[in-house]
């Protein structure tokens, strides 16, 4: 063996290792990258409910629920399998509405309600005219799956 | 004019991103250009230190 | 050294390459003006607003074209570093050495114009989640190549310990990309490196990015060229071509 191939074997050994150790610490922590936990997950007892998590879904439309006169307010969040109610009473952001992928941070109750001190509104990858996202409401549904 | 300026009640976050990257990108290009002028100086320097 | 090709061997001449990127870098500059302004203009103007953010989306034609060259500058400085280590050819290592800092600026353009994009969207600044951090992650790996790099005064040694940071960090890279498929997170998955059909289906939309991405790398070329010029210099400087260089102009 040259010391040139030596030194490519070197190298290629060395990312080979950094690679393998790289996956396995992410396998072992795969439970923290999670950035949320989806209601499914949480009716099968995978979230931490004994702390405050994030959730995430879809707002089921026609579930907002505000008091009159109130900041209060409540909805339902769905995988298109469970549903979970949150309540949060702080501002939106600007693309939280019906039908947009939500991700709530805060903790469940006793009742099954997730109080909610945080919400963020998840984008989905598709960009488009309103014209188009029209057109393809009125054919069929728009990707609005994350 | 007006309405392309308020970008749809998005200026400041709009006109803020493409301002920052104008001056990061002319940055880099004034950056680049001083570190090539000052290697330049000190090899001449170097130069007539060993001559 | 018998692997590679001749032309390979000639752009590795110092002198060579100093005059070739001479002579390339205001073309490569003119081009990249262009089609940056180009881009810029179809993104602000000509784009018909997004359905959900309005023009709020805008932001994507800085955003993912740096998101994108941050990764871009990696792959480059990560592969010369690799051949500067195996092949002994210092040329690389000016290489990867240049790439440093431009990239390091594109990581940090990707994730200040993110965080601008985020706030109103999204509705925080800053979220730990994978794609984020695993970005940050990136631009800690440039820093530690420039700090790495600065830390030791002998060059050759400085070149190949820094160079194998830069390997080492490979790593990351397909973990960015991936990140938004492999675990949950709140940023959105990629809109157009899905082959055959993007997620930005309107042209209109879609032709300013493409524009302004193949922008930032022309303007990449040209600020590489000029920064490994410099490093050269500084390394090449005790050669006859140098001070016959510098003595011409």
């Amino acid at each position: 063996m040259t010391p040139r191939q030596r030194r490519m074997w070197g190298v290629g050994l060395v990312l080979f290792g950094a690679g393998v150790a790289t996956a396995l610490a992410l396998q072992a922590f795969r439970e923290n990258i999670l950035y949320f936990y989806t209601p499914s997950q949480i009716e099968s007892g995978e979230a931490p409910v004994a702390r405050a998590f994030r959730i995430g879904g879809l707002v089921v439309p026609g579930s907002v629920h505000r008091e009159p006169g109130d900041i209060d307010m409540s909805f339902v969040l769905t995988d298109n399998a469970h549903t979970v109610t949150v309540a949060y009473s702080k501002i939106l952001p600007d693309l939280f509405r019906e039908g947009q992928g939500i991700i709530a941070r805060g903790r469940l109750g006793e009742d099954g309600v997730f109080s909610a001190e945080e919400v963020l509104a998840k984008h989905d990858e598709n960009y488009m005219p309103p014209e188009l996202a029209e057109a393809l409401e009125n054919t069929s549904h728009p990707g609005q799956s994350n | 004019m007006q309405e392309f300026l308020n970008m749809g009640g998005y200026a400041g976050y709009v006109w803020g991103a493409f301002g920052l990257t104008t001056v990061v990108l002319l940055l880099n290009v004034v950056l680049a250009r001083r570190y090539h002028r000052q290697a330049a100086i000190r090899a001449r320097r170097r130069h007539g230190s060993l001559s | 050294m018998k692997f590679l090709p001749k032309f390979v061997h000639r752009l590795a001449s110092p002198p060579h390459f100093y005059r070739l990127a001479e002579r390339w870098t205001p073309w490569l500059g003119l081009v990249a003006i262009v089609l940056i302004l180009a881009g810029a203009y179809g993104g602000l103007v000509i784009a018909p607003v997004d359905y959900q953010m309005g023009d709020g989306f805008r932001i994507i034609y800085v955003h993912v074209p740096s998101a994108w060259l941050s990764l871009l500058v990696y792959m480059v400085m990560a592969s010369a570093a690799a051949v500067g280590l195996i092949w002994r050819i210092k040329l690389a290592h000016a290489v990867a050495a240049s790439c440093a800092p431009v990239g390091a600026w594109f990581t940090f353009l990707a994730l200040a114009t993110g965080a601008i994009w985020g706030k109103p969207m999204w509705g925080a600044w800053w979220v730990w989640d994978a794609r984020l951090t695993s970005e940050l992650v990136l631009l800690f790996l440039y820093l530690g190549y420039i700090a790495l790099h600065g830390a030791i005064d002998e060059r050759t040694r400085a070149d190949r310990a820094a160079g194998l940071l830069a390997v080492v960090g490979v790593v990351n890279v397909p973990i960015i990309h991936y990140s938004v498929e492999w675990w949950t997170t709140l940023h959105q998955p990629a809109s157009i490196t899905k082959m055959g059909s993007p997620s930005i289906r309107d042209p209109a939309m879609l032709i300013p990015l493409l524009i302004m991405s193949i922008g930032f790398m022309v303007y990449f070329a040209a600020v590489l060229a000029i920064r490994v010029r410099g490093e050269v210099l500084e390394r090449e400087w005790h050669k006859r071509w140098v001070s016959e260089i510098l003595g011409d102009t």
